[in-house]
């Protein structure tokens, strides 16, 4: 368990967006951009170029989030210390002002599949999953935050519920929480449960950034709906409300809006952010 | 229990059934909402080689590579999360690949993109200063040692690769003669570019990247090539900031 101090930092509760290169003037010549950046930790561990030339600029005049994609915190096997090595590197040297990963993993047997795939809600899961969580903060020398996963199946061994285990995991590591907003209403749709109900069970007190994205939609075997965590398109109007109906619960958070695929331009993200600004101003601080 | 190996072997092996133990939420079996997974893992890996091979694509037609891609990846998916170096085994894949073997060009103009992506990720370091050549007498310049940029990549091809290359992404490149071509790769700031170097340029640049003395190099290239243009490889070097110490 990581001691935290109350002088650790932390990103502002304000509207931030998901850092794409080709954003890079916009950005920098808006005049009323956002607060705040996120960007995917493995796009920077590189040994020089663009990428960490623009994150260095950013990062003088943004509070920049690292988020994790790669880590892969859910797998059976140890951490990759390389890896390790890697993000201990890149937070030492960008101070970011947060840092997150995802409950999920993506390597097995060495093989990574560039994917956040799911693992079973166990006593056992989650020990290792807190073990992991662990060593990662003790390799940083910080607090991490832990994303809620988009699922798409369950697991017919699992005896924890997601809220049940992500609260768990947080009372052993001290880390605190991501959610993703638009992952609970993908989970809670594909499973078949209420995202208020889930967000009425989550500890929000815990929460250190909230994530909005949008979702494509398809269909099971049975012709139930089966929604896909794209990131790939606005958000949709039930996950606006489901963020509403978190902020009246939380009070304001830092809130993110990812695009990550078919990434449109400046203009339409930050319209996007604008919303989620409007979000923020309904709720007393 | 969904071990992680049955969950993983599945994924890349669409012959295999869905893994036991997994459901819907409600009861039934998990069925195609497990393909989920399958697809994002091959559309991500696919789109991650689209990304690091455009012009391979642009050869082949997006179609084919896309198949090709979907095979490629199966056989070997990624060793590290860093898919920035993903696909390092491509160009060995291409002349591997049976259907390919009359584009026997392909697995180096895949070389040049593989290059062309270290070179974007590779370590700052600023152009030497080249003045100080001028201030050795020839012994002096035999003698002196130069450290190539960590972003210069040097290729050699028996198939005019770089020419290829360019014709497929650099618009208004002229149509590749048949020829063996090697190529230089250089970033002056941070955008890497291919150039095709003169004969015996490589074997120069080889021995410089080896640590081995300007006179060093300059024999193995002149026993490589007795034409050997000095001249147009330097300023080649020199200009595009390849050359990032010179040391007397």
């Amino acid at each position: 368990m990581l001691d935290t101090r109350p002088g650790d930092p932390s990103l502002p509760s304000a509207p931030g967006v998901g850092y794409k290169p080709q954003h890079f003037s916009d950005i920098l010549n808006d005049a009323r951009p956002v607060e705040w950046l996120e960007i995917h930790a493995e796009n920077y561990m590189g040994d020089g170029g663009r990428p960490l030339a623009q994150l260095r600029h950013l990062s003088e005049r943004f509070a920049i989030s690292v988020h994790g994609v790669g880590l892969s915190i859910g797998g059976e096997g140890r951490l990759d210390p390389e890896h390790l090595a890697r993000l201990k590197h890149l937070v030492g040297w960008l101070n970011p002002a947060s840092f997150s990963e995802h409950l999920a993993w993506s390597t097995h047997d060495s093989h990574f599949f560039n994917d956040l795939l799911p693992l079973p809600y166990t006593d056992a899961t989650l020990t290792r999953v807190a073990d992991h969580i662990d060593e990662l903060q003790e390799t940083i020398g910080r607090k991490m935050l832990l994303e809620n996963p988009s699922s798409y199946l369950a697991f017919d061994e699992s005896t924890l519920s997601e809220t049940e285990f992500l609260r768990e995991v947080a009372r052993r590591t001290g880390c605190g929480l991501l959610l993703d907003v638009n992952n609970v209403f993908v989970s809670a749709t594909n499973l078949g449960y209420s995202p208020q109900g889930y967000i009425d069970d989550y500890p929000l007190d815990l929460v250190g950034e909230i994530h909005l994205g949008g979702h494509d939609e398809d269909e099971d075997d049975h012709g139930a709906p089966l929604l896909i965590d794209s990131h790939g398109r606005e958000v949709v109007d039930p996950v606006w409300a489901l963020l509403d109906y978190t902020l009246d619960r939380s009070g304001p958070k830092p809130l993110l809006v990812e695009w990550d695929t078919d990434v449109p331009d400046w203009p339409t993200l930050a319209a996007e952010c604008k919303r989620a600004e409007a979000a923020l101003s309904r709720v007393p601080a | 229990m969904t071990t992680q190996t049955e969950f993983h072997g599945a994924l890349l092996d669409a012959q295999q059934p869905v893994p036991a133990g997994l459901s819907d939420g409600k009861g039934r079996p998990a069925g195609r909402r497990y393909s989920v997974y399958r697809n994002n893992v091959a559309v991500s890996l696919g789109e991650a080689l689209g990304t690091g091979f455009p012009a391979i694509s642009k050869l082949i037609g997006p179609e084919n590579f896309k198949n090709l891609a979907g095979i490629f990846l199966r056989q070997s998916p990624p060793a590290s999360p860093l898919m920035m170096h993903y696909g390092a085994g491509f160009p060995e894949f291409l002349e591997r690949f049976e259907p390919l073997k009359h584009l026997g060009y392909l697995g180096d103009v895949a070389r040049i993109e593989l290059a062309l992506r270290r070179s974007y990720h590779a370590a700052d370091a600023p152009a030497a200063n080249a003045s100080i050549l001028q201030s050795l007498d020839e012994e002096g310049l035999m003698a002196c040692r130069m450290a190539l940029a960590p972003a210069v990549q040097i290729l050699r091809s028996p198939w005019p690769a770089t020419s290829i290359w360019a014709f497929n992404m650099v618009p208004g490149s002229p149509k590749p003669q048949a020829r063996a071509e090697d190529t230089l790769i250089t970033r002056p700031e941070f955008d890497p570019m291919p150039h095709a170097l003169p004969a015996g340029g490589a074997a120069f640049c080889q021995s410089l990247a080896k640590g081995e003395t300007f006179g060093a190099a300059l024999t193995a290239a002149q026993s490589e090539t007795p034409e050997f243009d000095l001249g147009a490889t330097l300023n080649l070097a020199l200009s595009q900031g390849a050359i990032s110490e010179i040391l007397t």
